[in-house]
């Protein structure tokens, strides 16, 4: 196969694959390689299943060889975020505390990607029980930015935004809870969706904070970003909370024309905070898309600013009791101890890392009797008002822009001192997990050499929309063709 | 009622029922009780990262029909919440359960105690999954060198069902939880076998002096799982709060336990240490709506409660004992209206069924629903004393041959020659020998003393094996000695 062929998006190896001019095996081997090539600097996997996606890659080609019709996504190399479960494959979660869970049953999004006959490559690297936005907080590894590997990836998707950012994967799949897609896919320059709570099943996702928590496509273009959209979504019996709706052929929607489309910009996306470069950089994407004939205007969402506080209270409160199974009874890692209370005790003290137990204390802390109503109870009310924001906005708009995140990737250790610091930095994400809407990140410019993101939030299962806006402002952009110079490198390193 | 020294007791329970679904309320898996350790369990109900529960919606019938027949409001918006807390039985460290609002709101039930009846009101009732069960290589926890956690019953759905703090006595709470049992029974929701622990029973006892009106402190007893069990905790409790009470201390609230062994309750936490369940609403899991035509549909399903059965055996003639027998449990009952359909006399079907068919199940030790004599076979036996066929007297012996081959009674009275002699002619005959051999008693009779007659008959008896008629002997032998 042609050196180039690995930047090559999922539609472009899949005709490459359907005329026989690479074969799956081949094509999974020059990721392989690659990965080799490109991990000892980026860390993006946790794991690495050469044999299993060589059999699942020989298989691909068998079919094809018998003159079989390939499906969209059939024999193209791809990876999963580690927090969802693999049958047989170590799932960690990015903790300690399941460095020896291995799952024996699919997740839901698992098997359906599997069906759909893609290649899994490994697991990739995120921040402990997805809890972080630098991937700083996995137990693990520190995965670097390809862009600059003094920077961080952004989280907690972190190893499955530069998994495709440097071409180590075709695909990947992350957890969005609030931005955990979205912010690392703005500081890698790649395409993230975080579709609407409940249009992908959560089971076998392990769970952070289940009602914020939704899983979702990281790719190169958004073409593929739709196709992998409707290979994983679509209600599941298996998830409660899982949607019964229609799903539409998303690449249906990927037309070059937003004339007449209204975008709405609420201005507080755009407060203390925001780097005034990204910000010049999102008003650019802003004209190109008015230019392209859409009808753009500012809105408010007033209580934003309460998003943050809500945000935090609810998904450590869900959290807490999420993570109160692991106690060193039935799996993962197990502290020895004299009774069955120190056994708890320990086996939590050394299993999860400090960012998850502070979660877990803030959330206890937050159901505690006597500080329900004052917190939980008023973050839910919060919550709703949110949603009622986002309903009022799109009674005038069909889509919401605004920059991913307020910066551009940071260095290591910048934040991590600071917590607080770290979750402010999330304003521009948590409020969509909050109201269960959708929302895309797509490539948007630079910033000192760093990709900024550009977030379009839209109403309930309007994915399609969301797709529509992304391919036009794709179609006459060209940040996302570009690619990081040191993976160039590498890539041209590799070749030798 | 005055319990001791001028107190009067104030009890509320709270029932722990396991419905009889086929399967867990959240997964698939089989509530079948036993089974080797953690054999029914998958990841769901293990608790295994990643997996989700789906409520299993016979499970929402089930307490929605156990909800009617309580007498309950079925509330047509209820969810379900996280109670939170460690314990290695509890596979999530939490319980999924109903907190703030149960799908069963206000109901209550009568019971009748010396003759009085009483309404017992019911606060509340709620779904929720059981937890596992910890298997201690010792005696206790504390004894044991090690535990292993057996999670077949983690998920087995259950129905807690709180009643008011509206009990007096112990006689009360008993016919509280006999009555509510009986109606678990009889609408099937439960099998009720409260020795492997499908009901369990948390009593909430207090004392105050008579005439007070606020309530005293109280104490909640846990996991009692007989009636025994409960009549003896109260006991105990009871008598030693008034102890507590008389030496002018305070009663402390707090969580006890009942060692069976030794007949006493012991402290299991305090309120100070009292677990603070961190309850919020279940994310996992969607509100469940209730329309009403769901609940009528269910309505529909249920059964005639004991209530109206031992009113209906009433009117057909059975006394209020002989009913209250009959109906006390479903087995029986159902045993009884089945062999009714045959035999209408309800009367003589009772004795029968109390009597005769009571004495051999329970000399065998067999259930009424394994009974071998059907209901119909009952019935037929009954039809062919009516007839004459046979006398009472000889289908005592009949209903045991019936017991121990499983043959009906025409074929045993065919096949032992037991039809009753009916032929004038015979009978005569055999009058006229029994007279000859009796001349004494011919004369008693003739001389006015009566009860010479019975000795008569006897003998014919007698000469018959038993199986003279009766009735025919007594008018013949009296034309005879007229």
């Amino acid at each position: 196969m042609a050196t180039g062929d690995i930047e090559k998006s999922v539609s472009e190896l899949h005709e490459l694959l359907a005329h026989k001019d690479i074969s799956s095996t081949e094509l999974t081997q020059t990721y392989i390689d690659r990965i080799h090539n490109l991990e000892p600097d980026l860390q993006a996997y946790l794991m690495v299943l050469e044999d299993q996606a060589l059999a699942q890659a020989a298989e691909v080609d068998r079919k094809i060889a018998q003159g079989g019709v390939l499906s969209s996504l059939e024999g193209i190399p791809m990876a999963m975020k580690d927090n969802m479960c693999t049958e047989g494959v170590r799932t960690s979660c990015g903790s300690k505390m399941l460095v020896n869970f291995i799952p024996p049953y699919n997740a839901t999004v698992t098997n359906r990607l599997q069906a759909a006959g893609t290649i899994l490559l490994g697991k990739l690297n995120m921040d402990e029980f997805a809890m972080g936005s630098s991937t700083e907080n996995s137990y693990f590894a520190k995965t670097r930015n390809p862009w600059d590997l003094e920077y961080v990836p952004g989280g907690s998707s972190g190893g499955a935004a530069v998994a495709v950012a440097a071409d180590e994967a075709g695909f990947s799949l992350g957890s969005d809870t609030g931005g955990s897609i979205r912010q690392p896919a703005a500081f890698c320059g790649v395409v993230g969706m975080k579709p609407t709570y409940g249009a992908v099943s959560r089971y076998g996702l392990i769970a952070y904070a289940s009602s914020l928590d939704q899983i979702g496509p990281l790719t190169k273009n958004v073409r593929d970003n739709a196709l992998v959209m409707n290979a994983i979504a679509g209600h599941d019996p298996l998830d409660s909370t899982s949607v019964p709706f229609e799903k539409p052929d998303y690449t249906k929607f990927l037309v070059n024309d937003i004339k007449g489309l209204k975008i709405g910009i609420p201005r507080e996306y755009y407060g203390e905070g925001i780097d005034p470069e990204v910000a010049k950089g999102i008003q650019s994407g802003i004209q190109t898309l008015i230019d392209l004939g859409a009808e753009v205007s500012e809105c408010s969402l007033p209580h934003t600013e309460y998003a943050i506080p809500a945000y935090y209270l609810i998904a450590t409160a869900e959290a807490s009791s999420n993570l109160a199974r692991y106690d060193g009874v039935r799996y993962g890692y197990r502290a020895e101890s004299e009774d069955v209370l120190g056994m708890f005790k320990s086996t939590r003290s050394e299993g999860f890392g400090p960012e998850v137990k502070r979660r877990i204390m803030l959330g206890t802390y937050a159901l505690s009797s006597g500080y329900y109503d004052a917190y939980y109870l008023k973050a839910q009310k919060v919550r709703t008002l949110i949603k009622q924001d986002f309903d009022r906005a799109f009674e005038k708009f069909d889509v919401l822009l605004s920059p991913t995140a307020p910066t551009p990737a940071f260095k290591f250790g910048e934040k991590s001192a600071n917590p607080l610091a770290m979750y402010l930095s999330d304003i521009t994400t948590v409020p969509i997990n909050l109201a269960g809407i959708p929302a895309i990140s797509i490539p948007a410019g630079f910033v000192k050499g760093l990709p900024i993101g550009m977030q379009l939030m839209g109403k309930p299962f309007a994915e399609g929309m969301l797709y529509r806006v992304a391919y036009t402002f794709e179609q006459n952009t060209n940040y996302h063709t570009l690619k990081p110079s040191m993976s160039r490198e590498v890539l041209a390193r590799g070749s030798r | 009622m005055v319990v001791a020294n001028n107190y009067e007791m104030v009890c509320g329970l709270e029932v722990h029922v396991e419905l009889q679904t086929k399967t867990k309320i959240f997964c698939g898996c089989t509530t079948e009780f036993g089974g080797e350790q953690n054999t029914h369990v998958c990841p769901v109900c293990l608790g295994m990262p990643g997996a989700l529960p789906v409520l299993n919606r016979e499970v929402v019938n089930y307490a929605i029909k156990a909800g009617l027949a309580l007498n309950c409001e079925i509330a047509e918006f209820s969810k379900f919440d996280r109670k939170n807390y460690f314990y290695p039985d509890l596979s999530k460290n939490y319980q999924t359960s109903q907190f703030d609002l149960p799908i069963c709101g206000k109901g209550g039930l009568e019971i009748e105690v010396e003759g009085e009846k009483k309404w017992i009101g019911i606060t509340r009732a709620h779904m929720e999954e059981d937890a596992g069960k910890l298997v201690h290589s010792g005696e206790t926890i504390s004894t044991s060198n090690e535990s292993s956690v057996d999670y077949n019953r983690a998920g087995v759905p259950l129905l807690e069902i709180v009643s008011e703090p509206d009990m007096r006595s112990i006689p009360e709470v008993l016919a509280y939880l006999e009555k509510l049992v009986q109606i678990l029974e009889y609408t099937e929701v439960s099998d009720c076998r409260l020795e492997q622990g499908s009901v369990r029973f948390d009593v909430n006892v207090s004392l105050r002096p008579v005439g007070e009106i606020a309530l005293g402190t109280r104490t909640e007893t846990k996991n009692l799982n007989s009636f025994s069990s409960v009549r003896r905790c109260m006991e105990y409790e009871v008598a030693r709060q008034a102890r507590v009470l008389d030496a002018g201390d305070k009663v402390i609230q707090e969580t006890r336990t009942w060692d069976e062994g030794r007949g006493v309750t012991l402290t299991l936490r305090s309120k100070e240490e009292a677990h603070d369940y961190r309850y919020f609403p279940e994310p996992d899991l969607t509100p469940l709506v209730i329309d009403r035509e769901w609940v009528e549909r269910i309505r529909k399903t249920l059964p005639e409660l004991p209530g109206a059965r031992r009113a209906r055996l009433q009117e057909l003639g059975l006394s209020a004992y002989d009913a209250g027998v009959i109906t006390q449990a479903k087995a029986l009952s159902d045993y009884f209206d089945a062999a009714l359909i045959h035999y209408g006399d309800a009367k003589a079907l009772a004795n029968w069924v109390m009597g005769d068919l009571t004495r051999l199940l329970n000399s065998n030790q067999c259930q009424v629903a394994d009974s071998p004599i059907s209901p119909e076979r009952l019935a037929e036996l009954l039809v062919i004393i009516d007839k004459g066929t046979i006398s009472g007297k000889i289908a005592k012996s009949v209903i045991e041959e019936m017991y121990s081959t499983s043959k009906d009674a025409q074929t045993i009275v065919k096949e032992k020659g037991l039809a009753q002699i009916s032929d004038e002619g015979a009978l005569l005959g055999i009058i006229d020998n029994v007279l000859a051999a009796n001349p004494q008693s011919v004369e008693d009779y003739r001389a006015g003393k009566d009860r010479a007659i019975g000795f008569l008959v006897g003998q014919i008896m007698k000469a018959t094996k038993g199986q003279a008629n009766p009735g025919l002997v007594n008018q013949l032998l009296k034309e005879k000695l007229a």
